[in-house]
């Protein structure tokens, strides 16, 4: 009795196990099978490399170049903006502020991150939006600048914790070492916590441009969704995602439109995968 | 004045708990004082009073008085940085900075605004060589220096405080990490700065303060239980329990 107990629960622990893969497994054939498809109707250059993105009129153009453009423009504007704001902070909380502030900011961070993005967008809109409008004279504010700004701050939660991890895990007798030759806290932060913590700061940068590039609903909200070529940062886009998100529910199942939305799909796929790759590789070097 | 380092009537409390009493303490110029004791005697506390580290911990209150070269130090006006400079540190963990082996022997130039690349290099083969390490590196000074042996890693730990051209160099059982070869090494490496440093060591290794200490100091629990000359103290001391320590018959 009892060893048949025994046997039941490791089978299902196994099975529950071995399901996770085979899910990712099963997702993954199925984008492959549905996005691949969409190559009878035009070729892979034409597809990453037209600038027209014109899925239903006729004939339908499947340039996805624009929202390519699109997504790098709003992610490497949130990097921008994160990057800087998120090493600031994290030197703050790990080096400077007094025990009971930490606490209070780290908590705080957590809660950041727990908003909802669509939450998020909804300010985006009503506050950003139009301030940026009226701070740079545009017919609107939903522009690339919008999204970069409202995805920095979804970013700086993951970024500043894996930051201020990767500072406290620096040894602290580099710390002393450097104190006791004269220099100034600022002098050892900068020349000797920040470098030996790099591994972990890049990291931390990969995780954030994963979180960002993957973000759709405050994106498709705020970045005016406009599939154009981007030629500056004050121009409304549309990223990748916000075209599934967009698109996904009028296109016709079957048709060219619809295989051309798993495409992308796969694009975003491979994005971050590298990306999380990436992330492992600095992870990773930093414990080596 | 031959001494450099005097303390007088040194308190120092951790919140509630006194680690110094009453301290008074002489240490005298190119010489190697010695301070040894049972762990937790308050001996390393006592080295990190002449640099101000103990700043670094919460809750640390001293009080009494320490003169460097006739200034006090326990002011709070006092300029850390130029104490620091003028009074360097080597920790008991070779504690190199994940740098290359060049930046690490010029970091104190650096941060004290040094640029020129001529009297960095300059500073650099003058350091590793006072320190016997230059032949061994001087083709691999762009090395990470977190490469090189535990030896080598304290040696150059030395050198880089060598660089900011210091008076007193402070030792926190500084070859606890290394192998008695190693630690021969560095005790050599010792006699020879003698003539240019003072030199306070603290240890754990009685035989290694009878062999490199001119001056010696025995400590428990927080008190100074006798000092004087180091033949005196091992051979002939005065005070009872320092000779319960040093005949190993406590400790």
């Amino acid at each position: 009795m009892k060893k048949s107990v025994e046997f039941i629960i490791e089978k299902l622990v196994l099975l529950s196990g071995i399901a996770s893969i085979v899910f990712v497994i099963l997702i993954f054939v199925f984008l492959l099978k549905e996005g691949l498809s969409l190559f009878g109707e035009t070729n892979l250059f034409s597809f990453l490399f037209g600038k027209n993105w014109y899925p239903i009129s006729d004939p339908p153009q499947f340039g996805i170049l624009p929202l390519i453009l699109g997504s790098l423009l709003v992610t490497l504007g949130a990097i921008v903006i994160a990057v800087p704001l998120g090493i600031a902070a994290a030197v703050y909380v790990a080096e400077v502020a007094p025990v009971w502030l930490r606490d209070i900011l780290k908590s705080g961070i957590e809660l950041l991150a727990a908003i909802p993005s669509i939450v998020l967008g909804f300010i985006g809109i009503v506050t950003l939006a139009p301030f940026l409008k009226n701070v740079f004279h545009l017919p609107s504010g939903l522009t690339a600048l919008a999204g970069s700004i409202m995805l920095a701050f979804m970013a700086l939660p993951t970024i500043v914790s894996i930051i201020e991890d990767a500072i406290v895990s620096v040894p602290k007798n580099y710390r002393e070492g450097s104190l006791a030759l004269g220099a100034t806290r600022w002098q050892t932060i900068y020349r000797v916590i920040l470098p030996a913590a790099s591994s972990g700061i890049l990291a931390a940068i990969m995780l954030g441009i994963g979180r960002v590039i993957g973000e759709t609903m405050a994106v498709l909200m705020i970045t005016g969704n406009a599939a154009v070529l981007p030629t500056s940062i004050l121009q409304p886009v549309r990223t990748l995602t916000a075209t599934i998100a967009a698109e996904m529910g009028e296109a016709v199942s079957g048709s060219g439109h619809y295989y051309s939305l798993f495409a992308i799909g796969i694009i975003l796929f491979i994005f971050s995968f590298i990306i999380n790759l990436l992330a492992d590789f600095f992870l990773h070097r930093k414990r080596a | 004045m031959t001494n450099i380092i005097e303390t007088d009537k040194l308190n120092l409390f951790y919140t509630a708990f006194q680690a110094l009493i009453d301290v008074d303490l002489k240490i005298e110029r190119n010489r190697i004082t010695a301070l040894i004791g049972p762990s937790g005697c308050g001996k390393s506390t006592l080295l990190r009073v002449f640099n101000r580290m103990n700043d670094l911990i919460e809750g640390v209150k001293v009080s009494g008085s320490v003169k460097f070269d006739g200034k006090e130090i326990l002011d709070n006006e006092i300029d850390l940085i130029t104490l620091r400079k003028r009074i360097g540190m080597v920790f008991q963990r070779p504690n190199p900075f994940p740098l290359s082996v060049f930046e690490n022997v010029v970091y104190g130039l650096r941060i004290h605004g040094e640029k020129r690349r001529s009297v960095l290099e300059a500073a650099a083969e003058k350091s590793l060589a006072s320190v016997l390490l230059f032949d061994e590196l001087k083709d691999k000074l762009n090395m990470n220096a977190l490469g090189l042996s535990l030896e080598q890693q304290q040696r150059l730990c030395i050198a880089r405080l060598l660089s900011v051209t210091p008076d007193v160099l402070l030792m926190d059982e500084p070859c606890s990490a290394l192998d008695p070869f190693a630690t021969m090494k560095i005790e050599e490496l010792m006699t020879l700065l003698k003539k240019q440093y003072t030199i306070v060591i603290v240890t754990h290794n009685m035989q290694q303060a009878a062999r490199i200490s001119d001056e010696c100091g025995y400590m428990l629990l927080g008190e100074l239980v006798e000092f004087g000359e180091t033949k005196q103290i091992f051979t002939a001391p005065v005070n009872k329990k320092t000779e319960d320590y040093i005949t190993g018959r406590f400790g």
